[in-house]
């Protein structure tokens, strides 16, 4: 894939904007891809990054980055034009072909787990449902994308040091006590989505998550990023998940 | 075009490159990114008698050119392998061979004879080396007597081709090679991860759930080299050799060493075509040199 756009909307993040001389393949909300770092000699593996945007008419594929370590920080410097050697798509995505047109759903996401949430808006925008999103960070600056967000539903934000929106976690957010949702997509730090998937729990809301443990190959080969089930095996998160009903973990929530 | 082909005791094989446990699964899952029957052999996933759950995450930490693992043998067992994984992969046009490890010697006994019974299985290689189990694994592969008990009463259950994967975790591997070709082994493969840990200093916590895992990469490539030299000069069976290989210039140094075959690990992670780069590179190299046949170079380095 080669380079189309490298943007920088924080200093902490980079919008990375990518197209291939073929078609891209059809890709789902929530899949992810494995970026190869080159040039960074303390970069050894690849790294895995979720689809923030997919754009078909330009044949685009966006990624939202946060900047990490050497490996995110070396994405950062590519430049339009340059060549990323990228496995796609990866995983399976979020579970939106029971919904209802009336449905209510919530794409929760925290920090750099708002990134698949534009694309699982944009998808369920597609299929005649409107996405509320709940979007949380530490400062009104981490939550990027807002009029992306904004253009396809209702969005409500909390900061944890109030700068921007209702002052807490996503958790706290009093839209929570006021509409009542049938479905609950997110993705965010694990301390996070558990709360998430506490808050569902109590009010009988299916929930989905999508985990981001640490990854070698993302193909399901390594048994490196296992996450356990609910029968207490270990389950990969690269092909079985990232996406996985609350149910099916063995999440003590 | 040279003849890449070469053998294993009695293991024919279409090209010296194979994929190493551990990194390729059963192979299938890399099948739709190329023509894995390219490949000269898949080490398939690690396999006990019993289905084992592994270690806890966090199993993974990468480290400079490399990576530690402490995935610790997950796998469902050697009957669930026969019944429901051996059927999908048995028609691949290319050796699988099954790695065994096991917790005490009955338990590898037992292992081997279920594998033995699968027809298009043609040789075991078994892991006396693997660093990230509280029994058996790596215990039987750091002493003589531990590697030639083990390697003695598989030989007795086992008929088709031996290979015993060897541990770098050891004072002079050569004398376990030497062991282990007493007891029968028709080949050694090595080596297997070297024992190491990383740590979160801003957390002072250690970034695997075991503390201590196996590293392996491109930063093991000089001692499993060295290694593979040292037994070449030592043993008479082949040597199947790993460790860091990335590229066809690595596989090259392997078989200069003294490697009949070589298999790629690791670096599967990073690119997981790089075993069919790795053939074309052989084949190039042959023929640049004027070598007809791939086991010319095998030990063929110039000192």
């Amino acid at each position: 894939m080669h380079v189309v756009a490298n943007d920088h909307p924080h200093p902490n993040y980079c919008l990375l904007k990518l197209t291939a001389d073929q078609a891209l393949p059809e890709m789902l909300p929530g899949q992810f891809v494995e970026v190869l770092v080159e040039g960074s000699s303390t970069t050894f593996l690849r790294r895995p990054i979720s689809v923030h945007f997919v754009d078909p008419q330009a044949n685009e594929l966006w990624l939202l980055i946060q900047l990490i370590g050497d490996g995110t920080r070396k994405l950062a410097t590519l430049q339009a034009g340059d060549k990323l050697n990228v496995l796609l798509p990866l995983g399976n995505g979020f579970t939106t072909s029971d919904l209802q047109p009336q449905s209510h759903c919530l794409l929760v996401g925290g920090g750099v787990g708002t990134a698949p949430m534009l694309y699982l808006g944009a998808c369920l925008k597609a299929q005649g449902i409107t996405p509320n999103f709940l979007l949380g960070a530490r400062s009104a600056g981490d939550l990027l994308q807002l009029d992306h967000f904004r253009a396809l539903g209702p969005v409500y934000l909390t900061t944890e040091d109030g700068s921007m929106g209702e002052t807490g976690f996503v958790t706290n957010h009093s839209v929570l006590k006021e509409v009542r949702f049938d479905r609950i997509y997110t993705c965010g730090p694990k301390p996070m989505m558990m709360a998430v998937a506490r808050y569902a729990k109590a009010e009988q809301i299916d929930c989905e998550v999508s985990l981001e443990n640490k990854m070698a190959c993302g193909l399901g080969a390594c048994l490196c990023c296992v996450e356990k089930n609910h029968e207490g095996h270990h389950v990969c998160v690269c092909t079985e998940g990232p996406v996985f009903n609350v149910k099916e973990l063995s999440w003590q929530i | 075009m040279a003849d890449l082909r070469t053998s294993i005791g009695n293991l024919q094989l279409k090209n010296p490159v194979m994929t190493a446990s551990g990194t390729f699964g059963y192979g299938i899952e890399y099948a739709d990114l190329f023509d894995i029957a390219r490949l000269g052999g898949i080490c398939v996933k690690g396999t006990t008698i019993q289905p084992r759950e592994g270690n806890n995450y966090p199993r993974m930490a990468e480290t400079p050119s490399g990576m530690l693992n402490a995935v610790g043998l997950q796998n469902k067992g050697a009957h669930y392998f026969a019944e429901h994984i051996y059927p999908t992969i048995k028609d691949i046009d290319t050796q699988m061979i099954v790695n065994v490890s096991g917790s005490s010697v009955e338990t590898y006994v037992e292992c081997a004879e279920v594998i033995a019974e699968l027809e298009n299985i043609h040789a075991i290689e078994l892991n006396i080396s693997c660093p990230n189990v509280k029994q058996g694994g790596m215990a039987f592969g750091v002493t003589c007597s531990g590697a030639a008990e083990v390697v003695r009463a598989v030989r007795k259950a086992y008929p088709k081709t031996l290979i015993v994967k060897l541990s770098p975790n050891v004072t002079d591997i050569t004398s376990i090679a030497q062991a282990v070709e007493a007891e029968g082994a028709d080949a050694v493969s090595l080596i297997n991860t070297m024992l190491g840990m990383a740590i979160d200093a801003e957390k002072r916590k250690p970034l695997l759930s075991t503390v201590t895992g196996g590293l392996s990469g491109p930063c093991v490539k000089p001692v499993a080299l060295r290694m593979v030299w040292q037994t070449y000069h030592a043993v008479q069976i082949p040597i199947i050799g790993l460790g860091g290989i990335s590229n066809w210039k690595d596989a090259v140094e392997f078989m200069l060493a003294g490697a009949t075959a070589i298999q790629i690990g690791t670096y599967n992670f990073v690119d997981p075509t790089v075993s069919v780069k790795v053939i074309d590179g052989l084949n190039d190299y042959c023929d640049r040199h004027g070598f007809k046949s791939v086991q010319e170079l095998v030990g063929a380095l110039d000192v």
